[in-house]
């Protein structure tokens, strides 16, 4: 009798207990995943692979961005401070929000949809074509053999590339700003020295990008474990991973963005 | 891909991931440098203005410290500025520490201008003679009480003319 009012409460009930379940989950899978990780280091070569994999073949595409990005930077940046007469400004304008900002959240972006994705497709193929049953026979843990060293690799090699990614940005700025525009070079570094401040913006940012890089790298091994062993049920794991890191990372920056740059000035 | 190709490319990229955080470090921040720990000196002022906390503190234009800490000192009610000077500077006993503004909407920092006398302040002593911060509405509530007053006067005068 009152079903146009239970049915939709109980969907969105069931949602809420769905997520809370999935989130103990995932953290009970984290637990495991730390315990047996000693061994992704005794074998170095399984890790060394996965950060060939997931870092060295995103470089392109992290350096790529990252210059266009800085670019932008100092293209709309110079035609802000303009206004107000200070167009010499235009370093730290540039290297402050690739430091805090646009490095860390950025490359975190362009790494799950990047190397993320990939992760979640193997591990969820290996699980469709029941690679993952056979270990388990072969007594190999895949915890330990399969998941552990992507989880590392793309810990080791997220945090690389955003710094990678910041770098190639200021340089993109400077392009713009001093060679292409006109700045005085001089000014353009002397003034990002002098109002970039190690310990706050550096060791901040570079902070953030290994929080994103454990977020982004448990979710996409945990999807992949997790997914339906079938052709649908791995596309829809990939879908989850990419769009899962992309909230997790904007989330987690406020998060961290109100902790460290609260209050300073 | 043999696995000493992947060595030499992990290799290569960990190499440049840790010359684009030296970069970042070294070219694009400043690492805070100084000559050993700074030592702190106490001053109060009636007012600090907009002064924060790890502003800058200068003498003849150059940065010689921070301002440590700010709190209202409930004895005197006055506020307590804790400044952190690098030991590199020592400064003499009668400096005076003024609240200034570089430019006219820049950051507010402490002046320190050095006096003449030998002895040299030590950790934990205080800066007895202070110039707070300009505020500008005083300023300009005293400018339009004056005027106001003079032209009252003037008025006054005035009026008695035709």
């Amino acid at each position: 009798m009152m079903d146009w009012l239970v049915t939709p409460l109980r969907h969105i009930g069931a949602r809420i207990i769905n997520a809370i379940w999935r989130l103990g989950f995932i953290l009970r899978f984290f637990a495991a995943l730390l315990l047996v990780s000693g061994q992704s280091f005794t074998r170095l070569h399984l890790t060394l692979r996965e950060i060939w994999f997931t870092g060295v073949l995103s470089l392109s595409i992290i350096m790529v961005s990252g210059l266009f990005i800085g670019m932008v930077l100092g293209l709309q940046g110079y035609e802000i401070l303009q206004r107000f007469g200070s167009g010499d400004a235009l370093g730290i304008m540039v290297a402050l929000s690739l430091a805090r900002e646009l490095g860390p959240v950025v490359a975190g972006l362009l790494f799950a949809s990047r190397a993320g994705s990939a992760v979640t497709a193997e591990i969820g193929l290996m699980k469709a074509t029941e690679q993952l049953q056979a270990m388990d026979m072969m007594a190999v843990n895949p915890l330990a053999r399969v998941a552990a060293p992507r989880f590392w690799g793309g810990v080791i090699s997220m945090p690389l590339l955003a710094a990678i990614f910041s770098t190639a940005g200021v340089f993109g700025g400077w392009l713009i700003g001093v060679v292409v525009i006109g700045v005085d070079h001089g000014s353009f570094w002397s003034q990002m020295q002098a109002s970039v401040d190690f310990r706050i913006d550096i060791v901040n940012g570079f902070i953030k990008s290994v929080v994103f890089a454990l977020a982004v790298s448990l979710i996409a091994v945990f999807e992949g474990y997790d997914c339906h062993p079938t052709a649908e049920g791995v596309s829809r794991a990939i879908t989850r991973t990419v769009v899962q890191s992309a909230l997790t990372i904007l989330a987690l920056d406020f998060v961290l963005t109100s902790f460290m740059f609260r209050g300073l000035s | 891909m043999s696995r000493k190709t992947i060595d030499l490319w992990v290799g290569i990229f960990a190499v440049l991931g840790i010359a684009a955080i030296f970069f970042l470090s070294l070219r694009v921040s400043t690492v805070q440098t100084s000559s050993g720990a700074p030592y702190t000196v106490y001053t109060w002022f009636d007012n600090i203005g907009g002064l924060k906390v790890r502003a800058p503190v200068k003498s003849s234009g150059v940065v010689v410290g921070r301002v440590a800490a700010i709190r209202l000192d409930t004895q005197k009610y006055r506020a307590e500025v804790t400044l952190a000077i690098d030991p590199a500077y020592p400064f003499p006993r009668d400096t005076v520490a003024a609240i200034l503004t570089s430019g006219l909407l820049g950051e507010q920092y402490v002046g320190l201008n050095p006096g003449g006398e030998e002895d040299m302040l030590a950790a934990g002593d205080t800066i007895t003679m202070t110039q707070s911060a300009v505020v500008l509405e005083n300023l300009i509530s005293q400018f339009l009480y004056n005027s106001a007053a003079n032209g009252n006067s003037n008025s006054g005068g005035d009026s008695s003319q035709p």
